[in-house]
């Protein structure tokens, strides 16, 4: 390619402090992005991570902390001049220029020598065209693509500039499933092609979870955790990580003298103080339990192969509901409206409160 | 479309005939008919008889002094609403809502209020007064003045046409544009100014309208200086009043032309949108020229 090399920066927030009106978004957030890193920012709504994009974009300003990029400190740096590539979530796309104009708008309003001349900007063009797998469309306009090919034109322009950062704000979120699957993978792809460090918005773990290098999870403003997905899945830092991550069970217990109990069922605690406290439990770390087992009563409602596995919902004599999932065959008593003991195999647990 | 096929939101035979005959009778009575009037009054001399009172000399220069405000104010107008429109659409800033609320001030308030307003801030007596008459600067009973009130008068056509416009378009494109490298400048004129041209059309030529049109508060600042300060409203109420009913009609008709070619230029406008703003659309429109 003949386009200019963008050189990846690492990112760097210290101590980030955001507040809109009596709202705090971010409250003291650190956090360090290595340079061509595919990073998640992963919470719930109003958890300030779309927030944080954009003040990495400089599309909004910190009123405490820092942000560097590299060494140099761009904290109160103009978006113009920091040489990052930004996907809004509804693309933001130039409704009244074509493709084509819409990816060239980055190079056409560089000023001086600068700016590359006429062929040099088509060139570029066509070629980011055909990387993002557009190539034959640039005459059209953003109303005659669907949401994906839009995706795709919001994506070859931030890369048009070059930029150091490609910042992506819940870039399938307005995609049908089958696209988003497609899209995931392209975007996987593009970031290993440009190398840049890429920061991408979702609230989909599973999203984060399939493309990110790492994970940071956000929640009330904070850092809950960061770490590469198994870390985050297999040793969640927090109840909150455990509860968002992982289609946990939420079950509130006991622990007395090490031993954590619920219904009837036992786990051991050695790590946590005496007083309530709550286990996370995935579906596969469920089993009905054998005669020698602890176990708590639940009743089957709804039983659902999926794959190898049969997916069960159950209810316990409390009212919460349970999912649990067990491989096939071999279960025969497994049906609708029978009552069973379940056993915890393994859970993170936290002190509840 | 079609006709034939009646929708569950169709109402029955008479009350559509009813509802359309109602309408058509108000706007005919109420709208049409005193149109009429006034081209047959200006032409019961003939079109001769029109063209003579229009060339009348304090006619041609109320004619002269209202397109001169005109060509003043709405400019003004245009400049300062769409600053007004940008600001209150883009940015956040206190008292926001108590800024929005002052703009539509000059359609809730009666014209002849603002023109005592001026006359009183400007006016030999008023506040300003003593060091515009030492400085040999006359606004009030002349040209100035009645550009004050007209801008006064028409200034929230265009800012009120684009605030909703721009508030629904949010700020997505202008930061794309931005974080792309894009100046404040290059942003507006490349990506809000397409994307609000035809909202902007409609409110300055409302304005225009509007700006020609206007009677109360100019006829306050006014003074009624014939051959100087009199634009074609006040003409058409001065040759009304001395009886000269082809000269005053004749100036009406004229203002009534006026507004009714901007009327059609609106329309018109209206119908060319949604086949400009529509690509598909757009590209045939090339192809065949």
């Amino acid at each position: 390619m003949t386009s200019p090399t963008p050189v990846a920066t690492s990112v760097t927030l210290e101590g980030v402090h955001k507040q809109f009106g009596r709202f705090a978004a971010l409250n003291g957030v650190s956090l360090e992005i290595a340079a061509g890193e595919l990073l998640a920012l992963l919470g719930p709504s109003g958890s300030g991570k779309t927030t944080l994009l954009r003040i990495i974009a400089g599309l909004e300003f910190p009123d405490r902390g820092e942000v560097r990029f590299g060494d140099q400190a761009v904290t109160f740096a103009h978006a113009a001049e920091r040489g990052v590539g930004f996907v809004f979530q509804q693309y933001a796309l130039f409704k009244h220029m074509t493709v084509a104009k819409n990816v060239a708008f980055g190079l056409d309003v560089k000023k001086g020598p600068d700016r590359p001349d006429a062929k040099a900007r088509a060139t570029r063009v066509d070629e980011l065209l055909k990387l993002v797998e557009l190539d034959g469309l640039g005459d059209r306009y953003p109303s005659q693509l669907s949401g994906g090919q839009r995706q795709r034109v919001a994506l070859a322009r931030a890369l048009a500039v070059a930029p150091r950062i490609l910042l992506l704000d819940e870039p399938f979120g307005a995609l049908d499933a089958t696209v988003r699957k497609t899209l995931r993978r392209e975007l996987r792809r593009l970031h290993d092609a440009t190398g840049l460090t890429t920061v991408f918005v979702t609230h989909d773990q599973e999203e984060a979870l399939d493309l990110a290098d790492r994970i940071a999870l956000l929640n009330g403003g904070r850092i809950e955790q960061v770490g590469a997905p198994a870390t985050v899945m297999d040793r969640p830092a927090s109840a909150f990580v455990a509860g968002f991550v992982g289609q946990s069970n939420a079950l509130t217990g006991e622990v007395r003298g090490g031993v954590f109990t619920y219904l009837g069922a036992t786990l051991p605690a050695t790590d946590l103080l005496d007083g309530p406290a709550t286990a996370f439990v995935r579906p596969d770390q469920l089993a009905p339990a054998t005669v020698d087992e602890t176990g708590f009563p639940v009743r089957l409602q709804r039983a659902t192969p999926r794959g190898p596995l049969l997916w069960l919902d159950a209810v316990t004599p409390q009212g919460q509901p349970i999912e649990l999932a067990v491989a096939r065959g071999g279960a025969a008593q497994l049906e609708q409206g029978a009552d069973l003991r379940l056993t915890i195999r393994d859970a993170h647990l936290f002190a509840a409160g | 479309m079609s006709g034939a096929r009646r929708g569950t939101t169709d109402d029955p035979l008479w009350a559509r005939f009813g509802l359309i005959a109602i309408v058509t009778a108000f706007v005919g009575f109420m709208l049409v008919l005193p149109l009429v009037a006034v081209f047959a009054q200006a032409l019961a001399k003939g079109v001769q008889g029109s063209l003579a009172a229009l060339a009348d000399p304090d006619a041609l220069s109320a004619i002269r002094l209202t397109l001169v405000t005109a060509a003043i104010a709405v400019p003004v107008n245009t400049l300062i609403g769409v600053c007004a429109a940008w600001a209150i659409a883009k940015h956040d800033f206190p008292a926001k809502s108590v800024l929005i609320s002052l703009i539509d001030l000059p359609f809730s308030v009666s014209p002849v209020v603002a023109g005592l307003a001026y006359v009183l801030v400007f006016g030999l007596q008023g506040w300003f007064g003593r060091w515009l008459d030492a400085h040999r600067i006359k606004i009030v009973f002349a040209a100035p003045g009645i550009v004050l009130a007209t801008v006064f008068v028409t200034f929230p056509f265009v800012a009120r046409e684009l605030i909703p416009l721009m508030q629904a378009q949010g700020r997505d494109e202008e930061e794309a544009a931005v974080s792309l490298g894009a100046d404040g400048l290059t942003t507006f004129l490349r990506v809000t100014a397409p994307n609000i041209r035809w909202g902007l059309l409609y409110g300055v030529l409302l304005c225009n309208a509007r700006a020609m049109g206007e009677f109360g508060a100019v006829s306050v600042v006014s003074g009624h200086v014939r051959g100087l300060t009199d634009t074609m409203p006040l003409q058409v109420e001065i040759l009304y009043n001395d009886y000269d009913m082809v000269g005053a009609f004749s100036v009406a008709a004229l203002l009534c032309l006026l507004a009714v070619a901007t009327l059609v230029l609106k329309t018109a406008l209206e119908r060319l949108q949604p086949q400009l703003s529509d690509p598909i659309a757009l590209q045939k429109t090339r192809l065949r020229a």
